[in-house]
């Protein structure tokens, strides 16, 4: 009986205030949809980072015939100096497993990916030989780098991350800019669910004043207020995780699904779990933090 | 039933009290005319005995409660035992006469049946059958008085405050109200009424309280309205 008195209350407040219930759900889908996307960038950080952490193999290129002098000073590598770096590498606890690519098979690998036109004019002995190393810890990458760069025999232990750095930075700061403009959003939904309540309140200040003098409860007289804040940033919630859904399934989604694409992104399953979840909680506990600082001025028993 | 002892209440600093130094007594069955100028205190009174606002010193008693010290989760609990009735009504447009009197029972959480059973009783009370469905502004003034009268009495409280409940209507009209009020004492509800009305108070012959600037003038059994015009 209480319950449905509640609820019918409620929704006469919605219905009476409709267009300021609509602005709370608008403000609310939008604030909360820039907050879902720095969480989904995120995520596609971290999808990122794991599938570069798995493939990362450390290439060691070794001194050639065609290598300058500066990098090796001692000329072309030697049987010894690659039996060392051989012996070294596999004594190396970092070191899960070492591939050695000779320049014959450097040059049939090259064939392989770059077409005729790139290919006639190389010969084997242009391209060095090489150690592919495979790491038991990718994060320590730096380590190997150190130790082998600068040995003699060795050319050059290029920086692979060097490559993925900017892109990286790059998706960090769009993360920055997308919680930036939650923050401030919801900044802006909070503020307009107190003043939608302040209204509210206000239209119904006869209802709420023969509620006091007839003896209902604090709780009985607040909570229509409270749940309608509520009810209208749980719409927002919803839509704006539909929203993201629709933009990882129809924007995203297609790059997946061409076949010549092979980096892994975020998927619908990732707007479901965690993000939309998040985005419901979040909203929730602003609209009940909005609307009981707004009751405490402007509803007192 | 109500018991001010040496009751004051300023409202801000450097102002007159509205109440000062008010000690008085009010019985379970009483009736009660609360008399005097506008601005005398009657309704500063009213307010302190439902606990919309506090005194500034001395102590109100309320029906065995001491209101000054009241926790706020209690209020709602005392103006149970409180019915209001005020001069502008304060009815619901959007509601029926009967959903306007079933709200103050829905508020409270009384079942369906109860609502059902006493609703019906109460308007026969006051005079109101037959008119269960119609709205406010489709009733006389002297009606929708007696709909805000129904609403404040169907949860049977102990005491009934009325401000000025007269105030709206016209002589006739003021009488029949008067008559259910009397109607509503004799079931043993105190009723204390604040009001301007001389006639009415020297019609009744009941007993007078007369504030003049926040004090206590005169307190007679079987009144009239004597000097306070």
């Amino acid at each position: 009986m209480r319950l449905g008195f509640v609820l019918r209350e409620m929704g006469a407040g919605l219905r009476r205030n409709f267009t300021m219930t609509l602005s709370v759900v608008l403000v609310t889908m939008v604030s909360l949809f820039f907050l879902g996307l720095g969480l989904l960038v995120q995520q596609q950080v971290s999808i990122l980072k794991g599938d570069w952490y798995d493939r990362v193999q450390v290439s060691i290129f070794l001194c050639g015939e065609v290598s300058g002098e500066e990098r090796c000073p001692t000329g072309p590598v030697t049987t010894e100096q690659r039996d060392a770096l051989r012996a070294q590498l596999e004594a190396s606890p970092l070191v899960d497993r070492v591939f050695y690519e000779s320049q014959q098979e450097a040059y049939d690998n090259f064939l392989e990916q770059y077409d005729d036109a790139l290919t006639e004019n190389v010969t084997p002995d242009q391209l060095p030989e090489s150690f592919r190393v495979r790491l038991t810890e990718p994060d320590r990458y730096e380590e190997i780098r150190e130790q082998f760069a600068g040995q003699p025999g060795v050319e050059d232990v290029p920086d692979q991350r060097a490559i993925l750095g900017p892109l990286f930075a790059a998706m960090d700061g769009a993360t920055r800019v997308a919680i930036g403009l939650a923050a401030l959003m919801l900044l802006c939904s909070v503020l307009l669910v107190s003043t939608t309540i302040r209204l509210t309140a206000f239209s119904r200040r006869r209802e709420t004043s023969i509620m006091r003098l007839v003896g209902a409860s604090r709780a009985l007289i607040q909570l229509p207020f409270v749940l309608e804040g509520v009810v209208a940033s749980f719409v927002g919630a919803v839509l704006a995780s539909g929203a993201l859904y629709a933009l990882v399934e129809f924007g995203v989604g297609r790059l997946n699904d061409r076949p010549d694409f092979t980096t892994r992104l975020v998927e619908t399953a990732d707007v479901l779990w965690p993000t939309a979840p998040v985005l419901v909680g979040v909203g929730l506990v602003f609209s009940v933090v909005a609307s009981l600082l707004s009751l405490r001025r402007w509803l007192r028993v | 039933m109500i018991t001010f002892e040496h009751v004051s209440k300023v409202y801000g600093e450097g102002y007159r009290p509205a109440l000062a130094e008010v000690t008085l007594q009010i019985d379970k069955g009483d009736f009660v005319f609360l008399v005097g100028p506008s601005g005398s205190g009657k309704s500063t009174f009213l307010r302190l005995v439902l606990k919309e606002e506090k005194a500034s010193s001395g102590t109100v008693q309320v029906a065995g409660r001491d209101v000054g010290r009241l926790r706020s989760w209690k209020v709602p609990a005392l103006r149970r035992e409180i019915g209001v009735v005020f001069q502008d009504f304060r009815l619901l447009t959007d509601k029926s006469v009967f959903e306007n009197v079933a709200f103050a029972l829905q508020v409270l959480g009384r079942p369906r049946h109860v609502i059902a059973q006493s609703v019906p009783e109460t308007l026969a009370l006051v005079g109101l059958q037959g008119k269960e469905k119609r709205r406010p502004h489709e009733l006389s003034g002297g009606e929708q008085q007696r709909v805000a009268i129904a609403r404040a009495f169907v949860n049977r409280p102990s005491l009934l405050l009325a401000d000025e409940p007269t105030g709206n209507l016209d002589p006739e009209t003021s009488v029949g109200i008067m008559k259910l009020l009397d109607r509503i004492n004799r079931t043993g509800t105190t009723i204390v009424m604040a009001t301007h009305d001389d006639d009415i108070v020297d019609q009744m012959r009941k007993r007078v309280v007369e504030l003049r600037d926040g004090r206590v003038v005169r307190d007679e059994d079987r009144g009239v309205y004597g000097s306070a015009r």
